[in-house]
This record gives C-alpha cells, sequence and structure tokens, in this order.
C-alpha cells in the first residue's frame, strides 16, 4: 500500500475528518482510480467496525465515519467510469426495518451500518413500517434475515402482530427473525415468535453470521 | 380524615425517606410512576386520556387508591399534556391526533434544533438566543419573536424608545399566542395542584416536584439531535462543553424554583445519553459526567434530592458516578442490574428499579410477584431501595400484572 493510502485509512480509522477529507480529494484530484479510493474507505470501516466491536469506538466513531464515507464517496462517484462499479456484497441479504407506531431510528441505523461493512446486503425500509409494507418489500427483496427494530414497549406488540403476519403469508420458513431495541430481552422475543434478539449492533451481525454462512 | 390516614401521611414519607437516607424502612417502598398506563387501567383511548383532565385525574385517583404505593407521580406531569401542546403549537413531540395514532405514545423528534454555527449565539447570549431563535422554532405560539431587538444595546431615551419593539405586530401576535397558552397551561397546574393537594392529604408521597435535565442532554436531544451533537464530540468538543457548563444555573434555577413551589423534595431527571452504548467511558467522563454532576450538587445544596433515572444500561458508569455524597440521591436505573449497581453504590445512593417492562407487559401476574420477590430479597430489604418498574409502568401492562406487583411489593417488602 502507497504511503498516501494507508494515511488515508489511518485518517478516517482515527477520526481526524478534516485530514480524510483532504487527503482523498488530493488523491483524486491527482487522478487516482476513485474505485481505489472507495475500496481504501472500505478497508477503514472496517478497522471502525473491529474497534467498535472491541469496544473501544461507539455511536460517535460510527455516525462520523459514516459521515465521512459519504463525503468522500460524493466526491468520487462523478468520477466513476461506466461499468465500474463496486464489487458486488458477498454474503446474504437482510431487510430491516422499525416496526409500526415507533419512530426511533438510532439503534436500527447502526445495526444496518454494521451489517453493511460486514459484507451483507442490507435493506433498511425505515420507521414506523406497517404490517403489510413489511410484506411486500420481504416478496420483493426475498431477505434470508428479516430485522425488526423498536425502542418503544408497544414496538412487542407490532413486532408480534408483523412476524405473525409473515407466517400467515406462508414466508416464515424462508428467513430468520430478528428483534432489537431498549427494552427487547428473551422474554420479549419469545412473546413475538422472533428466532433471536439482541442488545446492540453486533449481536446482529453475529446471529446473521451464524445463519447465513453457517 | 381519621387518625388511621394521619398515620399513614407519617409512615409512607419515614419510609422514603428511611430508603433515601440508607436506613432501614419498615419495608421497602414501592413507587408509582406511568405515562399513558391509566388509558389502560380506564379502558379509554390514550387521546381520551392525554385531553380529558377530569378523567385522567379520576383514573389516577383509583390507582393510587388501589394499588396504594408509597410515591407516586400525578398524570398531570407526563400524561395530559395534549392541550398544552396543541396551544403552544410545540413542534418537537407527535402525540394523538397530532402525527401518531389515537393510541400511539407520543414521541420525540429527533432533529438539528440549533446549527452547529449556533453554539456561539448560545454561548453569547443564552437568554437572548432562546427567546427569539429557539422558542420560535420549536414553539408556533412563539413565531414572531424573531423581530425582538437585541435588547441590552437600548440605553436611557433609546430604551424608552426600545419598547416599539413590543408594539411590532409580529411581537404582539406572538405574546398574544404565548399569553393563551400559558393560560391553557396554568389550567393543568392547577388541575396537578388540586390532584396532589388532595394525595398529600392521603398521605401519599409525590414522586417529583420538579422534571430536570443533564446538561449534555439538553444540548444534545433538544438543541442539536443525535446526529449533531455525536459528530460535534470531535468537530467541535470545546462547543459542546462550554455549551453544558453555560447551561448549568440556567437548568439549576429552573428545577429548584419549580421544585420549592411543589410538596415534594424529589427532582426527576431522566437521563439519555448516559448509556454504555453511546460513547466510551472517557467520553462519558469528560462531556457527560461532569457537568450532571454539578447539577446534581447544585440540587443536594438546595436541599432536594436528585433521582436521575440511568435509561438502558449504565453498567460501566457506576464508579464514575458514584462520586456524589452518601444518602442524598435516588439512583433509578432502567436496565443496570440492580445487584451489581450495589456493588458500587452501596453506602452511596438509594437504589431505584427495575422491573422489566417485557415481564410487566407479557408475564403472568405469578412471574410478576416471583420478580418482585428476587428483586427484594436480591437488593436487600435494609434501605437504599425503592421497588418500581424499569421506566414505571409500561403503557401497555395487563392491570393484573400491576396489581400482581404492588401486591408482592407489600407482601416482600416487610
Amino acid at each position: 500500500m502507497k504511503e498516501n493510502e494507508q494515511r488515508l485509512l489511518d485518517a478516517i480509522a482515527d477520526m481526524k475528518e478534516d485530514e480524510a477529507l483532504a487527503l482523498a480529494k488530493a488523491m483524486l484530484d491527482g487522478g487516482e482510480n476513485p474505485l481505489r479510493v472507495l475500496e481504501l474507505c472500505r478497508n477503514a470501516m472496517e478497522t471502525v467496525g473491529k474497534r467498535f466491536q472491541d469496544g473501544e469506538y461507539f455511536l460517535p466513531e460510527l455516525i462520523l465515519a459514516g459521515e465521512m464515507l459519504e463525503n468522500i464517496g460524493l466526491m468520487a462517484k462523478p468520477l466513476i467510469q461506466k461499468g465500474g462499479a463496486a464489487a458486488a456484497k458477498k454474503h446474504g441479504r437482510v431487510l430491516i426495518g422499525t416496526v409500526h407506531g415507533d419512530l426511533h431510528d438510532i439503534g436500527k441505523n447502526i445495526v444496518t451500518f454494521m451489517l453493511d461493512i460486514n459484507g451483507y446486503e442490507v435493506k433498511d425500509i425505515g420507521i414506523d413500517v406497517p404490517v403489510e409494507r413489511f410484506l411486500e418489500e420481504i416478496r420483493a427483496f426475498q431477505p434470508s434475515v428479516v430485522g425488526l427494530s423498536g425502542f418503544l414497549t408497544l414496538a412487542f406488540e407490532s413486532m408480534k402482530e408483523t412476524i405473525e403476519a409473515i407466517a400467515r403469508a406462508g414466508m416464515r420458513d424462508k428467513m430468520k427473525i430478528m428483534i432489537g431495541g431498549g427494552q427487547v430481552d428473551e422474554t420479549v422475543c419469545k412473546y413475538t415468535g422472533a428466532d433471536a434478539f439482541g442488545n446492540n449492533a453486533m449481536a446482529a451481525v453475529t446471529l446473521c453470521r451464524g445463519w447465513i454462512e453457517a | 380524615m381519621g387518625a388511621d390516614d394521619k398515620n399513614l401521611i407519617g409512615q409512607r414519607l419515614q419510609r422514603v425517606l428511611d430508603a433515601v437516607a440508607l436506613k432501614r424502612p419498615d419495608r421497602v417502598p414501592v413507587a408509582f410512576h406511568t405515562m399513558l398506563w391509566y388509558a389502560k387501567y380506564g379502558g379509554i383511548s390514550y387521546r381520551e386520556v392525554m385531553y380529558d383532565y377530569d378523567k385522567a385525574a379520576a383514573l389516577g385517583r383509583r390507582a393510587i387508591l388501589e394499588l396504594d404505593p408509597d410515591i407516586y407521580s400525578p398524570p398531570q406531569q407526563f400524561t395530559t399534556l395534549g392541550r398544552v401542546l396543541e396551544a403552544a403549537r410545540f413542534k418537537q413531540l407527535q402525540w394523538p391526533g397530532h402525527g401518531v395514532g389515537d393510541n400511539q405514545p407520543y414521541q420525540y423528534l429527533d432533529r438539528e434544533y440549533m446549527k452547529p454555527e449556533e453554539y456561539d449565539d448560545y454561548l453569547f447570549d443564552p437568554t437572548g438566543f432562546w427567546l427569539t431563535t429557539y422558542m420560535p422554532r420549536v414553539l408556533g405560539a412563539a413565531e414572531g419573536l424573531e423581530s425582538l431587538p437585541a435588547l441590552p444595546g437600548y440605553f436611557y431615551m433609546r430604551l424608552v424608545m426600545g419598547t416599539r419593539a413590543f408594539a411590532h405586530p409580529k411581537v404582539v401576535q406572538a405574546f398574544a399566542n404565548l399569553r393563551a397558552a400559558g393560560e391553557v397551561a396554568n389550567g393543568l397546574v392547577a388541575a396537578l395542584n388540586e390532584f396532589t393537594r388532595e394525595m398529600d392529604g392521603r398521605g401519599y408521597v409525590l414522586g417529583q416536584g420538579a422534571v430536570s435535565i443533564a446538561p449534555f442532554d439538553l444540548v444534545g436531544d433538544y438543541l442539536r439531535g443525535a446526529r449533531g451533537i455525536l459528530t460535534d464530540l470531535y468537530r467541535r468538543p470545546g462547543k459542546v462543553l462550554a455549551a453544558c457548563e453555560k447551561a448549568i444555573p440556567f437548568i439549576l434555577k429552573a428545577a429548584i424554583s419549580t421544585c420549592k413551589a411543589s410538596s415534594s423534595r424529589f427532582v426527576f431527571i431522566p437521563t439519555h445519553w448516559a448509556p454504555d452504548s453511546f460513547m466510551s467511558v472517557d467520553k462519558f467522563r469528560t462531556f457527560w459526567w461532569p457537568s450532571f454532576r454539578k447539577v446534581l450538587m447544585g440540587l443536594i445544596e438546595a436541599d432536594l434530592v436528585p433521582v436521575p433515572l440511568w435509561e438502558a444500561d449504565c453498567t460501566s458508569r457506576l464508579e464514575t458516578i458514584a462520586d456524589v455524597p452518601p444518602g442524598k440521591a435516588v439512583y433509578w436505573f432502567e436496565r443496570t442490574d440492580l445487584a451489581r449497581a450495589q456493588s458500587v453504590l452501596k453506602g452511596i445512593t438509594c437504589l431505584r428499579g427495575n422491573l422489566s417492562p417485557s415481564l410487566l407487559n407479557t408475564g403472568t401476574p405469578e412471574q410478576v410477584d416471583a420478580a418482585v420477590r428476587g428483586l427484594i430479597e436480591n437488593i436487600g430489604r435494609d434501605g437504599g431501595f425503592i421497588l418500581d418498574g424499569a421506566f414505571g409502568i409500561p403503557d401497555e401492562a395487563p392491570v393484573e400484572n400491576v396489581r400482581a406487583m404492588f401486591k408482592a411489593a407489600r407482601k416482600y417488602g416487610g
């Protein structure tokens, strides 16, 4: 790896935003292949994800890293030649959304981010998602795993309803369902009929690994 | 009032004060706190219970008399907010009939309510920023106050002539709207006072005379929004710290004056950005805790009892937050394991909590009974413990489970 490439990787991983953006800009201005720059960003994200997993990084770092990636992406994407699209994701598909009645999204966004940098193709269908919309999205996207997110206690019922509707639609055995959010625990998991629950974003990654790559 | 009632008044208060002072009470006190569970209890909609003071008060009275807690939260603090929210045209919340359905709880809208470049405006003149920028932004009723000038620039005859700012049509309209909203708020406070006077008379201890906030949470939730505050920790850490520091005297003045006007010494402080999973212990110690500790100390010095509700799991924070004088605060934990909390905080703060909402919502009365027994046996009857839900009674909890909780508290608490 070239010296400036390593510096870009380190700057992103070490949360030096100004330096990272300046380095990326200089590399792109100097004619560096934009796909290479984005690949470096992805590598840096893996380091960020690892530090998150190790308990060194938390929400501020994930969000800042996400914004750095977004800004570098904005600089790089117009320079990408046609046909040079980024490599396809290696692993399976995960559909994720916050269940109906609940407007919270921080936890869901972090799970989406962590699954994404761990190589899953994630479709995030937003907050306050009605049961019917989950069914439509599942039919269209054909995920291996569905993640239901919710912060409020009302989400227990919404998760249960969503999972029951998936079962009624005859799709329950085609996927694993995981739930997560502030109040979710083993009791809620049983109550809703989910396959598993998680209390943090790494739990979601671990669950998907167990289910998809087994 | 009979002699028994008078006796009970002293008993419940003494029980609670003993628990706070880490002395063994006659039995473990139990608290009743909820937001919208009254609707479930009374078989009416969230919307109805948020708008109808009389119905809410009747349900609150019935619930308290039936459940017989030692400490209670009145329905006028977190429930009957509909009319005031509407009169103020509050923009930071969605509530039944306003953005969410009639049977959905009110929810905060996480947005950027202060731009990053406005930190300096806040730091230079918090009152001016509040009056002419922040209030019009979050209260529809305050729209128009942007037209007020920078008043400290007016003096002598200029000050006299400066009164014309208050004749500006937009300002006139804003003050008229705010007055109307304030009168609705006064109506709610009158209902609150009537309710708490009655409960004081019956010997129930008002759980909070005021609601306060951690400086970091004020800046994070109500000014910058989640994305803003979290990235500010890297982009403008000095501004975050300065804004937290600046907010302290304002937070203290509001909480102390409100609480002193009530019959309670307890100040309820739901915390938002403290949990383990939100930031590293280092960042917590740098950005979150120091200004909050000053708020806690300011309340304690004013002879009030802060009751922070440590939301989510705060296990990694326990050693840090143990730095308060003994017997002066109640730490209410939502998901932190109470036995773990006690291992660090024993002899320092009274603990409160924390029957899980999953149990209260989906368990059976027998399971609730067993969980109450387990908590009391684990955390102990020797003082320093108030039994409650993790975040009070969840809105959806079946009534029989709530009854089981209070019954078990009396059965095992002695």
